[in-house]
């Protein structure tokens, strides 16, 4: 891999130890993927604050100096953390103090989690604590270089904003906010942006759920491919794309797509696929519609729930409004709880609107910063749940070994409402 | 009878070791469990198969953008594979191996988890990039 002038400096050291190992990192990566080279970057959103037992020990040893430089480094060397040489942010990251007394979640973990944020944001990280950075303020430009991670966040930033990131991890990441360099591979390379499967709708594709079961049926098709989708597509909002995008990252594993006439990159079918032929289309029809609800739903015996989640990825203030309407002047059942997670950020504009408050009444709970998912946490004894994220709906079950439901959000809250699960495909 | 594969070195150095071969994709982040160096997806192949001190064969990465940091929980906690070739790369099993800081081969002329099988003795030769596998039991 070639090194420009100031990124030879940065590793010999110019720039103090930390920024030297950063760029040892980045040249270790680049050199394992076969890059030739590093681009700038100033938008990284990555790790550092949530807590693991690792982290806990490192921070026992050495503070957050160590822990940085073991994890989001990858050094054995243990230095003092400089600020952030680029905009940088933390993504989601574990429960916080508002999930005190709701989430089964260890207080010795919150404690930690707020020392971090401490550390963190007096070195320069923006702790929007979420997995949709791009709802609260990190919106990049079309073209941008990004250095982010958190799979539904990295295909919402390539499709819907244009901007351009590989699917990153914990170190590069970490490097990429001290040098403001990433390794120019992958999605980064115009020519690698183009689409490589079609995938046609001859079922309308309308609503968030809607949305979230094609993007299910996507992933599942083209894995890690780049699909380009068309059809009876009717127009999708942001909270559409949000959770389209979130389910191709679940079922396969795709960091870019494009949607003729809606997505940026592809003003038209023949741009998707870069002025090349159109493959064959793979179809989507009612029967495909049916097997992924089929395959959503499959997780689940007992009709009885007891825990409902909304908002994963975290919720757009839309389906906060939707949640509140929904609940407002009912009162949960008894034995099943509700929380529904989104930014901290809109969490505020939430209270400011009354929509938390409503929430409460009916005995729901909005909280921040994580997820059940994330963070392992439940509600004590949850054997049942049910969500209108089909990624929550393919992650949860396993992780929690609880069964799982998944339908709109209106039957959500009647399941909360009511104790019981009554959805059915329409 | 030995089989040679050659490749591209991802992560510098030389191991011997048995193979444990996995013919689906491995997920970090709710697919191993970095304290006990296991796989812990349900229905997967591996599942409660231990990959420490082996060489871990395996298709590509898939899931969560946790995937080198779970494999570098490896490392830290002891539990690491001894080496790794992988058929798919990708920023997840790049940074993975890199990261986790044992011999990596990938971009092979043919396919590792088609032509090595788990218990068979292995050499990876990230320097010179070439695999070699003497299948278990030896012919006599």
């Amino acid at each position: 891999m070639e090194l420009a002038d100031d990124e030879k400096a940065m590793l010999d050291g110019a720039e103090g130890p930390a920024v030297a190992a950063a760029m040892d990192l980045l040249v270790r990566y680049g050199e394992a993927l076969g890059a030739e080279r590093l681009c700038e970057t100033r938008n990284v959103a990555g790790t550092m604050t949530q807590p693991s037992p690792v982290k806990a020990r490192l921070v026992r040893e050495g503070g957050w100096n160590k822990a940085f430089s073991v994890i989001n480094l990858d050094s054995d060397d243990e230095f003092e953390l400089p600020h952030m040489r680029v905009p940088t942010c933390q993504l989601q990251q574990g429960f916080g103090e508002d999930s005190v007394g709701i989430a089964p979640y260890p207080r010795s973990m919150v404690e930690l989690q707020s020392g971090a944020e401490a550390f963190y944001g007096e070195r320069g990280v923006n702790i929007l604590a979420t997995c949709t950075p791009y709802q609260v303020g990190n919106l990049p430009a079309r073209d941008e270089h990004c250095a982010w991670m958190e799979s539904s966040a990295v295909v919402y930033c390539n499709s819907v904003l244009g901007a351009r990131t590989n699917c990153e991890g914990t170190a590069s990441t970490g490097a990429a906010s001290l040098t403001g360099k990433i390794p120019y591979w992958g999605n980064h390379l115009p020519e690698n942006r183009y689409g490589t499967h079609l995938v046609e709708a001859a079922v309308p594709v309308a609503g968030f759920l809607d949305w979230g079961m094609f993007g299910y049926f996507v992933g599942e098709v083209v894995q890690e491919n780049r699909p380009v989708v068309t059809g009876e597509l009717r127009q999708p909002d942001q909270t559409d794309l949000k959770h389209f995008g979130a389910s191709t990252a679940s079922s396969g594993g795709v960091e870019i797509y494009h949607i003729p006439g809606i997505t940026p990159e592809a003003p038209t079918l023949d741009a998707a696929f870069g002025g090349r032929a159109a493959p064959e289309a793979i179809g989507y029809g009612s029967r495909e519609r049916r097997a992924v609800y089929e395959t959503l739903n499959n997780q689940g015996e007992s009709t009885g729930v007891d825990f409902v989640l909304l908002g994963c990825p975290h919720a757009s203030l839309d389906q906060i409004a939707r949640a509140a309407r929904a609940l407002d002047g009912r009162k949960l059942n008894a034995g099943t709880e509700l929380w529904l997670m989104t930014p901290r950020a809109l969490r505020s504009v939430a209270d400011r609107n009354g929509y938390t408050e409503i929430i409460r009444r009916a005995g729901g709970r909005v909280l921040t910063d994580s997820c059940p998912a994330m963070s392992k946490s439940a509600p004590e004894g949850t054997r049942v749940f049910a969500t209108d994220s089909a990624k929550q709906a393919h992650y949860l079950p396993a992780i929690l070994g609880i069964e799982a439901w998944f339908g709109t959000l209106e039957e959500c809250v009647d399941a909360a409402v009511t104790g019981t699960w009554r959805g059915e495909l329409r | 009878m030995t089989l040679r594969i050659r490749g591209r070195g991802i992560v510098p150095g030389r191991a011997e070791g048995e193979a444990l071969v996995s013919h689906e994709t491995i997920s970090g982040w709710g697919g191993i469990d970095p304290a006990t160096g296991t796989v812990i997806e349900r229905r997967h192949e591996l599942h409660g198969v231990c990959f420490t001190g082996k060489v871990l064969v395996f298709p590509g990465a898939k899931g969560s953008s946790g995937w080198a940091g779970f494999f570098q929980s490896t490392r830290l906690l002891g539990t690491a594979p001894l080496a790794m070739v992988f058929t798919t790369l990708s920023t997840k099993s790049a940074l993975g191996a890199v990261v986790t800081r044992v011999p990596a081969i990938s971009d092979l002329d043919a396919d590792p988890v088609e032509l090595i099988r788990t218990g068979d003795r292995v050499v990876v030769d990230a320097d010179a990039g070439i695999v070699t596998v003497t299948p278990t039991p030896p012919p006599s």
